[in-house]
């Protein structure tokens, strides 16, 4: 035991020279929610757009202003011909245009009927439909002010709630994401590169020969990544509580056990890894390949699972961060107890001991 | 003229001393040992010679160019072969050589006949397209230094050459230094093996940063009243403060 | 001259004979484009819907048939009970709850007014915008049904209608993945560019070698150059990969001139391999050149403005796009490949880029130390 306590104070000392490391391990999840807070939202505002006003008359004018004044649209006022339209958009200069025919008003006063375009850049095929979805509104809003004010029969209203998110910020989305993303790397990177540099270095064969048990080498190695995870893990909640405004509704001892959980998961998955790989370049390329590209695509955080081809629905059952998220985002989020999280926590604890087993395995084979 | 001439050398990190203001010669065709124990600061000194490392300060010339101004062109007149290997080991023999040889200049005609001059020195002819990954400690040894050998340079540096190597290949190493001494070249190596040390024309001794002695190995043995140099050096060995790091 | 030979023969044969790199080189293209572009589909579509009727009149169950309809909703179930549809949302199998309160039917028709309520799961903003205003559409259609069977035509005619016709060029058919294929395809040439380069001096620092080059008259600019160059063929190989694999899988051929794609991404890569070099000549470590070039990676990559529009950012993070070269990349390559712009068009982009290669190239060779 003293051994091992000596094990793990070493461990300590590699990880504290390395401020360079440090630094970054630490400022990565703040950099993470920072940025999903504040700068990845959705939300369409002060896009350049362009009028092609053919017409020029007071209704053009009135609907013009209307557009001009809703924050969503910045006018861009030196477009004038079709040819300039289409270069404007082939330079990224704007994002849609709205074009009106020649005779607007007289059209619409004498035969009730005109037509507005709007021409979109597609590209983004999202936000081309929440522009067109805003520009048509506005219109929409202009006609029936023409109309004056009246009451329609027949009224069908329509009362909107929103669960869990009122504000429908992103945020609560994405920190069980970011959470699960900071952990893959700290835990399960940052481990199992740790332990195969051993390896290449030729260390860990000084201390495989030394009456230590093996095993517990290893574990040393994973003591001072779990505790700086778990320090990770209070600086995304305390940043997401406090700066993000993202609320915690579910029990907090819950979710911060379910964090650890997790934590020790990942560790088992980079000592995993750690086995098979024999060099850093390889077990760094197995960490990306196979961790963390899958919990960025398939965990559902950043992209819907319901939306994927069947067979990489499948798939994404066998991601651990899957589970994880769907946990943090039930407690957290939504206030659930552990009643409705049980059978996920059980999952992941199936995959950590499958983990555990195999790498145990692998080790011993090649320490034989 | 003298092929390494230093005045008051001396190298800082912060407050720690590493080399002391040391002052040697050394002459051309000489073979030079530089001794000391682990920490005295032979490799930082060595270093500061190659230019791979700022002298704090002091003087010193090297192949008759200035350490602090003409470092680049000393390096066009050195050979160094460092305590780490420092091979490619996932190239062959053969494409070692070229990758030294081509960056010093060499043309293809002077490569290809420099190579198969010498696989057959060597005795590693038949290996010549294995990847030195594969080639045993000696042998790599040996291949290290013919690498550090093949632009002809006016001086070498062997930073412990012969490290964790059988006898044999010790023997054979040092008749390749010979050889070298013999055809111009100034060899400049430090060791720990004190039976090197007689093979040596002069040897100086560093203890905690200083030289602190300097002569043939006869004349060393004479100063200090030793039967060999390993007794020389144990008696200067004793006033070192400072501990192996 | 000579001396860069020398220096790009090894790289190349060191390049070709380590199985990781040869590894990455086909493989990550293939992965990325392969599943990425399948589970980066932020197209809202499959909203699941619960319904929880009350009312159970000719009208709700219209109006419901009405919904379904459509492809953009799932009915996950059609219940009289609010709790047992809260509890969907609860296990995420609701998106959506549409409730037709009691007499629903009955108001509509003797007090002209009814009120339909609807919650939704807004954890997932996006998907909660577009479905809560695509089932308002629905819901409006509707009314305009009911409407027009109670009421006598002409009356509505008579009022001035504007008509919105959305065009949506480059992309009329809306396909989200050609939307993603490009920028992931310089995410790819961007990740393997940078952590290739950034891994591979601090490789030679760690094995020693670095020590023996040192000590050469060789000329810094040579040593970096001899760095850049077998990384920078290589992000053009994997390039032509890519490509050739949005082609066949995806049908996507860029609308403009391919050499103009070549032209940006050879100025470009020298942007991302300069900056890899230099994350490698101020590490000391393999372990750290990746984290640090990881972390520089994340936020290039996630404010580069592939996922979410930079149009759509705060003005700090905008600032910041100015100095991302990913930013500028993936700006070009959609421009080139949907829009078929021009070099002409990309002008300022392309002047952008080779600035950043310029100063990021200079950084490397001047904190590249032979001695220390």
């Amino acid at each position: 035991m003293k051994q091992f306590i000596f094990f793990i104070r070493k461990e300590f000392f590699h990880l504290w020279r390395d401020k360079k490391t440090l630094f970054i391990l630490f400022g990565l999840p703040v950099a993470q929610i920072l940025i999903f807070g504040f700068a990845l939202t959705n939300e369409v505002k002060n896009t350049r757009i362009a009028i092609l006003d053919n017409s020029k008359d007071e209704t053009t004018n009135a609907i013009i202003r209307q557009l001009n004044a809703s924050r969503y649209f910045d006018i861009v006022r030196d477009i004038k011909s079709d040819h300039e339209l289409e270069a404007a958009f082939r330079e990224g200069k704007i994002r849609m245009a709205v074009v009106f025919p020649t005779q607007f008003q007289y059209l619409l006063l004498h035969t009730n009927r005109a037509a507005v375009q709007l021409v979109t850049d597609a590209t983004d095929p999202n936000v081309a439909n929440t522009l067109a979805n805003y520009a048509t509104a506005i219109v929409m809003d202009y006609q029936s002010s023409m109309k004056g004010h009246q009451d329609l029969p027949y009224t069908i209203n329509t009362e909107l709630r929103m669960l869990y998110n009122p504000q429908m910020k992103g945020s609560y989305n994405f920190v069980p994401g970011v959470m699960a993303m900071v952990l893959m790397l700290v835990c399960a990177m940052m481990t199992s590169i740790s332990i195969v540099r051993e390896k290449e270095m030729g260390t860990m064969e000084v201390i495989l020969v030394s009456p230590i048990v093996p095993i517990r080498v290893v574990i040393a190695k994973m003591v001072p990544y779990f505790l700086l995870s778990a320090v990770n893990i209070a600086s995304i909640l305390l940043l997401s509580f406090y700066v993000l405004e993202v609320p915690i509704q579910g029990n907090l001892a819950l979710l911060v056990g379910e964090c650890l959980f997790f934590t020790i998961t990942v560790l088992a998955l980079g000592l995993l890894i750690s086995s098979v790989a024999d060099s850093q370049q390889t077990a760094m390329l197995i960490s990306l390949m196979g961790l963390f590209l899958p919990t960025i695509m398939l965990s559902g955080f950043m992209f819907p699972v319901e939306n994927m081809p069947v067979p990489l629905q499948v798939v994404s059952n066998l991601v651990p961060a899957k589970w994880f998220y769907y946990i943090v985002k039930g407690i957290m989020i939504k206030g659930l107890g552990f009643e409705f999280v049980w059978k996920e926590t059980l999952i992941l604890a199936g995959m950590t001991l499958f983990f555990m087993v195999v790498s145990i395995r692998k080790f011993k084979t090649r320490l034989e | 003229m003298n092929a390494i001439a230093v005045q008051n050398l001396t190298k800082q990190f912060g407050s720690f001393t590493a080399v002391d203001n040391i002052s040697f010669d050394v002459k051309r065709g000489e073979i030079f040992g530089f001794l000391g124990a682990n920490g005295a600061g032979k490799t930082t000194a060595m270093r500061m010679l190659c230019g791979l490392s700022f002298p704090t300060r002091g003087e010193a010339t090297v192949a008759g160019f200035d350490l602090f101004r003409e470092a680049e062109k000393i390096k066009k007149s050195i050979g160094y072969m460092s305590q780490k290997f420092s091979l490619y080991e996932d190239l062959t023999i053969k494409e070692n050589i070229r990758f030294y040889g081509g960056i010093y200049g060499l043309t293809d005609g002077q490569i290809k006949s420099k190579t198969d001059f010498m696989l057959q020195h060597l005795g590693l002819s038949e290996q010549a397209n294995t990847l030195v990954k594969s080639l045993p400690l000696g042998w790599r040894q040996k291949l290290s230094f013919s690498v550090a050998m093949v632009h002809e340079p006016q001086i070498v540096f062997l930073d412990e050459p012969t490290g964790g190597v059988d006898p044999v290949t010790r023997r054979e190493f040092w008749t390749m230094i010979y050889e070298a001494a013999h055809a111009g070249t100034t060899v400049f190596v430090t060791t720990h093996y004190m039976d090197e040390a007689e093979y040596c024309d002069r040897v100086s001794i560093m203890v905690d940063g200083r030289i602190d002695a300097l002569g043939t190995p006869t004349e060393l043995k004479e100063q200090f009243s030793a039967s060999d140099m390993a007794g020389v050096f144990l008696k200067l060995a004793r006033r070192a403060k400072r501990g192996d790091d | 001259m000579r001396v860069l030979k020398i220096l790009l023969e090894k790289e190349f044969r060191q390049v070709f004979r380590n199985p990781a790199i040869l590894r990455i080189i086909f493989m990550m293209p293939a992965i990325q484009l392969l599943i990425m572009p399948l589970a980066a589909d932020y197209e809202v579509k499959n909203v699941k819907l619960c319904v929880v009727d009350f009312d159970r009149s000719a009208y709700s169950r219209e109006l419901v048939n009405k919904i379904t309809a459509t492809s953009y909703f799932q009915l996950v179930d059609y219940t009289d009970s609010y709790n047992k549809a809260l509890t969907y949302v609860e296990n995420d199998q609701a998106d959506l709850v549409l409730q037709i309160p009691a007499k629903f039917e009955r108001q509509l028709i003797k007090e002209d007014k009814a009120t339909l309520f609807m919650a939704l799961n807004a954890i997932n903003g996006v998907k909660a915008n577009l479905g809560s205003a695509y089932l308002r559409t629905i819901i409006g259609d509707f009314n305009r049904e009911v409407r027009t069977e109670w009421l006598q035509l002409p009356r509505f005619n008579s009022q001035p209608v504007i008509e919105v016709t959305p065009i949506n060029w480059f992309n009329p058919y809306m396909n989200y993945r050609i939307f993603m294929v490009p920028g992931i395809l310089v995410i790819l040439v961007t990740m393997v560019g940078a952590f290739l380069s950034a891994l591979n001096i601090v490789k030679e620092k760690e094995v020693g070698t670095i020590e023996q080059i040192n000590v050469t008259p060789i000329k810094k600019y040579q040593f970096i150059l001899g760095k850049l160059i077998p990384f920078w063929v290589l992000g053009l190989i994997i390039l032509t990969i890519g490509l050739a694999i949005s082609y066949l899988v995806y049908g996507i051929a860029p609308l403009g001139n391919i050499f103009t794609i070549y032209f940006f991404a050879g100025v470009y890569l020298l942007a991302v391999l300069g900056l890899g070099l230099l994350v490698s000549t101020v590490s000391a470590t393999q372990q750290q050149a990746m984290l640090l070039s990881f972390f520089m990676m994340m936020i290039f990559i996630l404010l580069g403005g592939l996922y979410t529009s930079i149009d759509s950012m705060p003005a700090w993070a905008q600032a910041f796009t100015k100095v991302n070269p990913v930013a500028y990349f993936i700006d070009v390559m959609r421009m080139v490949v949907l829009k078929g712009s021009t070099l002409w068009d990309i002008r300022f982009h392309l002047l952008t880029v080779f600035g950043f290669a310029i100063v990021l190239n200079s950084l490397a060779v001047w904190s590249y130390r032979k001695r220390s």
